[in-house]
């Protein structure tokens, strides 16, 4: 019944996943944008998100639930960025989650989620009278860490499935307005559940799931300078298979998650403390399927440095990359 | 350039990480899809003679004497078999593949999956009332019915014991008229199943079917088309593979649907149509136990649910007579101001806020909750799994299922009984520390259903299966079990429930040492 989390933390991973800045620009990095981190520098710091839902749809629908009430997730992570090159840059994370509902009986869940690991590459860069033209390809890896409860919807911390997105990324900039736009796919590998059968719209005896891969596509546009960076952003998530909730039932991994969210962010770097970068923002889900209406405020915290005092800073102009 | 073949690299090399991720994708396979093609060890010849469980005297059925061999109709059966041979397709050889496991066991399993799918609980009207599904109304919200626990309990029960009568029955005509399969008769057939020496008239598997089928339009009315389409198929099945002429089939389809009715006409007159009880007498489980100075049971749902099926009690069983229900319900639990009771329930907060992986897993695999088939529908299913190993006859596997769920029924009544008798709090709602680690079910506390289902079935299925052991019995303590780590009951609950459970199983075993059938192979 609720918000894919794996998505949406996924997604959370990527705006936390910050990180760059040549020598004199600060900005948040993620696999969804257009963002790069020269080579042989990292960028790294918590993240903190906090969600929550009252509303969701059961299939197509929409409903709240007394027996759950207020559904709250809060996400404290720690991400970091390293410059392989100035062309690619790896990214990885660690979340740590915690889940409850405000009403029912339903216990609530805490720990360590998806280790998460993105190589994002730009592979072409033009540079022209009319602006900037860059195209990336990234892939992201995620592995569950811990062996919590899959099958524990809507509290469950992830769907505890392997995943590998591909992504592509297109990005353009002329002066300091910009705009991304991304489609991504992502395979995801069965799950093991407790229990040795389950219903979906027929019975399986297995403690094998399988999960639907999705897609995602990505857009974000707005203002990019130096020191800060303000931008719109809409996402369309979309499971490729599973099933809907019926009336009353219970979620289930392998539900067809749908959602389509709109939100802004915004990060600042400071001048005043070389290297040290802010960003918060806000993401809400429009429309969705068998996921929570939520609402997602996240923050985080970053410094870059260099590991090599040679510098090799080819691209100071980050924030237009 | 450099950079650009070294980046290059890098990404292959991505892509080849990710292609192995992706080959942890595998086609889920249902264990239920590998079970073996029926060779019965043992045809069980004699069980023309054994007790059944309502029919007195099978000659009071109509089965008509078969075609003679050499008749114009049985040659015309027998070419319908070679012309469906002459050209199987993958599809077909898959149907035959599927059922060749053995008709009871495919139909009990058909009813397992229709209990998951109706095991669903009523969504509120606007007012914060529930809407309650009507089997003279079935398609309309609620779909009729909504299985929970005891409406599938009774419906195994139902369905296992129709068809372990009408097999009986149709070994009385099997024997009566010694008909052999048609590859026996006509050596051109192939036996595309295991061949067998049992006499083919009327077909064992449609006696099964007609059974099957004219018990679940009664029990799951929404369904019927679907269950007419899987008899359908299996119908296919058996003359496709040369195991029975049509007319063979007719004939035990026609049988199994005669014994049936003698059923369908008890279950609708058994009570349970009147289960769910009225406003009235709601209110009154609360003033008669709030009367005794005892803290009554309230749902915890929102909106507070009406309780699940409190005159479940007053069904009628299988295995005694309602007299016997009274007789085997427990001692009250502890008075909810005693000493006794806080200590148990402070245990159960114990768990709750200790809740370990392992119990989290043990919690969820008994759960059997909304969406389930309901832990009756574990139990067969955990019982289907032995039986395939002991390569029954049809009848035995009839037998065993009616002995096993006449105990799950029974069990249920007197586990209900004893819940709206007493009608005790759950933990939670004593204190609202106590959070679940599933959902809570919306009946009274007091014993736990999970443990008398489970020692019900666990003391059958040991007496069914010696050499097996303690492992239902422990299969039944970590159900039990699972309910007070879940902080679902308290040990009182389960250990009681878990009495009781083998108390009403024991019934089964009585029946089950003086029907005739002993223990096979």
């Amino acid at each position: 019944m609720m918000k894919p989390l794996l998505t949406h933390f996924y997604k959370c991973i990527a705006i936390a996943a910050c990180l760059y800045l040549s020598i004199q620009h600060a900005s948040a990095q993620m696999e969804n944008d257009g963002i790069m981190i020269p080579k042989n520098y990292i960028c790294a710091g918590p993240m903190f998100s906090t969600s929550s839902w009252t509303n969701y749809w059961e299939g197509t629908y929409k409903r709240n639930n007394g027996n759950i009430g207020k559904v709250t997730t809060n996400m404290y992570s720690f991400m970091a960025t390293y410059g392989i090159t100035n062309d690619l840059i790896v990214t990885a994370g660690v979340p740590y989650i915690t889940s409850t509902a405000s009403a029912g009986t339903l216990h609530d869940q805490k720990g360590i989620q998806d280790l998460s690991v993105n190589l994002k590459w730009r592979a072409y860069k033009l540079k022209t009278d009319k602006g900037t033209l860059s195209l990336f390809a990234s892939v992201t890896g995620s592995i569950p860490l811990s062996n919590y409860e899959a099958d524990f919807l809507p509290l469950a911390l992830g769907s505890h499935s392997k995943n590998v997105t591909g992504r592509v990324v297109i990005d353009y900039n002329y002066g300091k307005v910009f705009f991304t736009g991304s489609g991504a796919y992502t395979n995801r590998s069965n799950i093991t559940i407790d229990r040795n059968s389950y219903y979906t719209t027929e019975l399986i005896y297995s403690n094998q799931v399988e999960l639907p891969n999705m897609s995602d596509y990505n857009f974000r546009a707005g203002y990019r300078s130096k020191y800060l960076i303000v931008e719109g952003v809409a996402d369309i998530s979309t499971s490729l298979g599973g099933f809907d909730i019926r009336k009353n039932d219970m979620p289930f991994p392998s539900n067809r998650m749908n959602m389509s969210s709109v939100g802004g962010n915004i990060r600042y770097r400071l001048k005043s403390f070389y290297g040290l970068e802010f960003s918060a923002g806000d993401d809400y889900v429009v429309a969705g399927r068998n996921v929570g209406q939520s609402n997602m405020i996240h923050g985080g915290l970053t410094y870059i440095f260099g590991i090599i005092k040679k510098k090799t800073v080819q691209d100071k102009d980050s924030f237009k990359n | 350039m450099k950079k650009l073949v070294r980046n290059t690299i890098a990404i292959l090399s991505i892509a080849v990480i990710a292609s192995s991720f992706s080959s942890c994708r595998k086609e889920v396979i249902s264990r239920v899809d590998l079970y073996p093609s029926l060779t019965p060890t043992n045809l069980d010849l004699n069980a023309d003679t054994w007790k059944p469980v309502l029919v007195t005297d099978p000659t009071v059925f109509t089965v008509a004497a078969p075609d003679a061999t050499t008749s114009p109709a049985y040659v015309a059966d027998l070419n319908e078999i070679k012309g469906y041979q002459r050209s199987l397709t993958d599809g077909q050889r898959a149907i035959i593949k599927y059922w060749s496991a053995g008709a009871v066991l495919r139909w009990n399993e058909i009813m397992r999956e229709l209990v998951a799918k109706y095991n669903i609980a009523p969504y509120q009207n606007p007012d914060g009332t529930y809407p309650a599904p009507s089997s003279t109304n079935p398609f309309a919200y609620p779909l009729f019915p909504f299985s929970n626990p005891p409406y599938a309990a009774r419906a195994f029960a139902y369905v296992s014991a129709a068809e372990y009568d009408a097999l009986v029955t149709a070994y009385h005509f099997k024997n009566q008229y010694n008909r052999a399969a048609p590859y026996k008769v006509d050596t051109t057939i192939k036996a595309l199943i295991p061949k067998s020496d049992l006499p083919s008239y009327p077909s064992e598997d449609a006696v099964v079917a007609g059974a099957a089928v004219e018990m679940m339009k009664l029990l799951f009315p929404t369904e019927v088309d679907y269950i007419e389409q899987k008899a359908q198929e299996q119908q296919q099945y058996r003359i496709m593979a040369g195991a029975n002429t049509r007319s063979e089939w007719n004939a035990g389809f026609s049988l199994g649907t005669q014994v049936a009715d003698i059923f369908a006409a008890r279950a609708r007159t058994d009570k349970a149509g009147k289960a769910i009880g009225t406003p009235t007498y709601w209110t009154q489980l609360q003033t008669q136990t709030a009367a005794k100075g005892e803290i009554y049971w309230v749902s915890l749902e929102s909106p507070k649910r009406p309780p699940m099926l409190p005159l479940f009690t007053k069904v009628t069983p299988f295995l005694f007579d309602t007299l016997t229900v009274v007789s085997l319900r427990p001692g009250p639990p502890h008075l909810t101001h005693s000493a006794e009771f806080a200590a148990d329930q402070k245990e159960v907060l114990y768990y709750s806020q200790h809740a370990t992986r392992e119990n989290e897993a043990l919690v969820a695999f008994w759960a059997d909750g909304i969406g389930t088939y309901t832990p009756p529908g574990h139990w067969n299913a955990i019982a289907a799994d032995e039986f395939v190993k002991q390569h029954y006859s049809e009848v035995r596997w009839a037998r065993n299922f009616a002995l096993l769920n006449m105990a799950e029924m029974d069990a249920a009544i007197v586990c209900w009984d004893t819940k709206y008798y007493y009608f005790n709090p759950r933990p939670t709602q004593m204190n609202d520390q106590i959070k679940t680690l599933t959902g809570i079910p919306n009946f009274p506390s007091y014993s736990s259903g999970h443990s008398n289902f489970s020692a019900a079935a666990a003391t059958v299925l040991t007496y069914l299966l010696p050499d097996r052991g303690t492992k239902f019995t422990d299969m039944a303590q970590q159900a039990a079990l699972s309910r007070l780590y879940g902080a679902i009951h308290t040990r009182q609950d389960i250990e009681v429930g878990l009495t009781t459970g083998a108390e009403v199983g024991q019934y089964a075993v009585q029946r089950a040492q003086s029907d005739g059938a002993g223990l096979g192979n």
